[in-house]
């Protein structure tokens, strides 16, 4: 479970962020939606410990992220897994070599270990035979599904989204969104999502929460989306051209 | 007041650097893979330069040396001492900050862009000491060796212009390089190689991980590491000679 307390974050004075407080269940596919310059990233960047929040808390377990205590905030994000806009994979590296990357860094795994490690993450993302291919030689999708086999490779508690659907056609999207949700219940981890896609909302969006101007503006199930009277919430899934 | 700023900023990515490895067996690794990159990938630049180097500055003496009244082993005298002092050490760390320099800053850089960085900390990575502390270390053990084979090559070449020149003998050359020679000045230039192959990759890693925005910006990294790298190469030159040379 993920806890927000009352965070604020403001770059030159500017307030992105302002005051949000909401808790993210574990188990449970969490989204972030709003529009572009609302916040979503720098809520999700500071969650993960990218960006120093000015102020209020942000507690794993009920253990506190906190940039002074840089042994806890270490401890924390090792349970962290996260999937990135543009997948973040090791360019100079093979396929193999990037989900294996954590392995090597945290466990003591045998080489024969991390291998068997890393093929049952890749078969797990439906990716399999691509272990010697460089990110450049695959395509967006297979790059996402690398992104999350690797975000996976460990035993995390927590896995983050930044647009997981961005640049890639319906049918790839449907097929990362199901991967997330299945990896969610499988491994029964708090997933949070930042997406625009509407699609995503509606099928595998457990908990949902709506950011307008750095603030919390609504709160719901997907259920409830469609039928909030929420006038910027309606506002922006009209705008989406689904409701 | 913006210098102090990022004087104050390099200093502490160097302090952040300072904290227990998360694996030491891949941080040895990275280690051998910069001591590769930055040893033998500049090893043929470093052997060009440091045979014209003591070539170059042989005749060039010879040239100056006109009058019969000082004997030929001056210029071994001249070229070793020079080559030692200055243009191994200095010119070869100047012509490292050009390549290595912007090859670190270029590499760190396009990670921090394309949000490799990003995930490495997302991960509990302490990046600064996983991207920087290996090159840092490879620099400061390779551009030492770099600089002793720069010597050699350099008396190597000047021997060989003396002799193809006819400005002097090889005998000529070796006698007057030894007849001063001092192990002082041998230390001092490691000293120099030592200090230089830390500004090098230091500052460049600083201005690599700190890249904002896109390509142009990974250029302009590049560019401002090699030229930083070279003025702190000049101006450590200098305080180097100010305090171990009076």
């Amino acid at each position: 479970m993920i806890e927000l307390k009352d965070v604020h974050k403001s770059f030159q004075g500017r307030e992105v962020l302002r005051g949000i407080s909401t808790v993210f269940e574990a188990g449970k596919i969490n989204l972030v939606i709003g529009a572009s310059g609302h916040g979503k990233s720098v809520l999700m960047r500071s969650m993960v410990g990218l960006i120093d929040v000015d102020k209020g808390n942000i507690l794993y377990d009920n253990r506190i992220l906190d940039f002074k205590d840089y042994e806890q905030t270490r401890e924390i994000r090792r349970d962290i897994g996260m999937l990135f806009q543009g997948s973040a994979l090791f360019n100079s590296s093979t396929v193999q070599e990037n989900v294996e990357f954590p392995l090597k860094m945290f466990t003591n795994m045998t080489k024969e270990e991390r291998i068997e490690r890393v093929n049952f993450c890749l078969k797990h993302v439906n990716l399999e035979n691509v272990n010697s291919k460089f990110p450049a030689e695959i395509s967006g999708g297979m790059k996402k599904r690398v992104g999350i086999a690797r975000a996976i490779a460990l035993d995390i508690k927590y896995l983050f989204c930044d647009e997981p659907n961005s640049g890639l056609d319906p049918i790839t999207s449907r097929v990362i969104d199901n991967l997330i949700r299945d990896i969610t219940e499988e491994f029964n981890i708090t997933t949070i999502i930042n997406t625009h896609d509407m699609k995503t909302v509606f099928d595998i969006g457990d908990n949902i929460i709506f950011i307008y101007k750095g603030d919390k503006w609504w709160e719901g199930t997907r259920n409830d989306v469609k039928t909030s009277h929420n006038k910027e919430l309606q506002d922006f899934l009209n705008a989406s051209y689904i409701v | 007041m913006t210098v102090f700023y990022h004087f104050g900023r390099y200093l502490l990515f160097l302090r952040s650097m300072f904290t227990k490895p998360e694996k030491l067996s891949v941080y040895t690794q990275r280690l051998f893979t910069e001591m590769v990159a930055i040893g033998i990938g500049s090893l043929p630049i470093v052997i060009l330069i440091s045979i014209f180097q003591g070539a170059v500055t042989t005749v060039q003496t010879a040239y100056q040396l006109v009058t019969p009244m000082i004997p030929k082993t001056t210029i071994g005298i001249i070229v070793s001492d020079s080559t030692m002092l200055e243009l191994a050490p200095t010119i070869t760390s100047l012509v490292l900050a050009g390549k290595v320099g912007s090859h670190i800053a270029s590499e760190i850089g396009t990670m921090r862009i394309n949000e490799e960085i990003d995930a490495l900390e997302v991960m509990g990575i302490n990046t600064a000491a996983f991207l920087g502390l290996p090159k840092i270390l490879a620099g400061l053990l390779m551009v030492p060796i770099l600089v002793i084979i720069s010597i050699f090559l350099s008396e190597v070449g000047g021997i060989a212009a003396g002799h193809f020149s006819g400005a002097l003998t090889a005998d000529e050359f070796i006698q007057g390089a030894r007849s001063t020679f001092k192990l002082f000045t041998l230390q001092f230039s490691l000293i120099k190689a030592f200090t230089f192959g830390f500004i090098i990759t230091s500052v460049s890693c600083f201005h690599g991980y700190y890249t904002q925005g896109g390509a142009i910006e990974v250029g302009e990294s590049s560019t401002k590491a090699v030229v930083y790298s070279s003025i702190m190469i000049l101006v450590a030159d200098y305080i180097l000679a100010d305090l171990l040379l009076k």
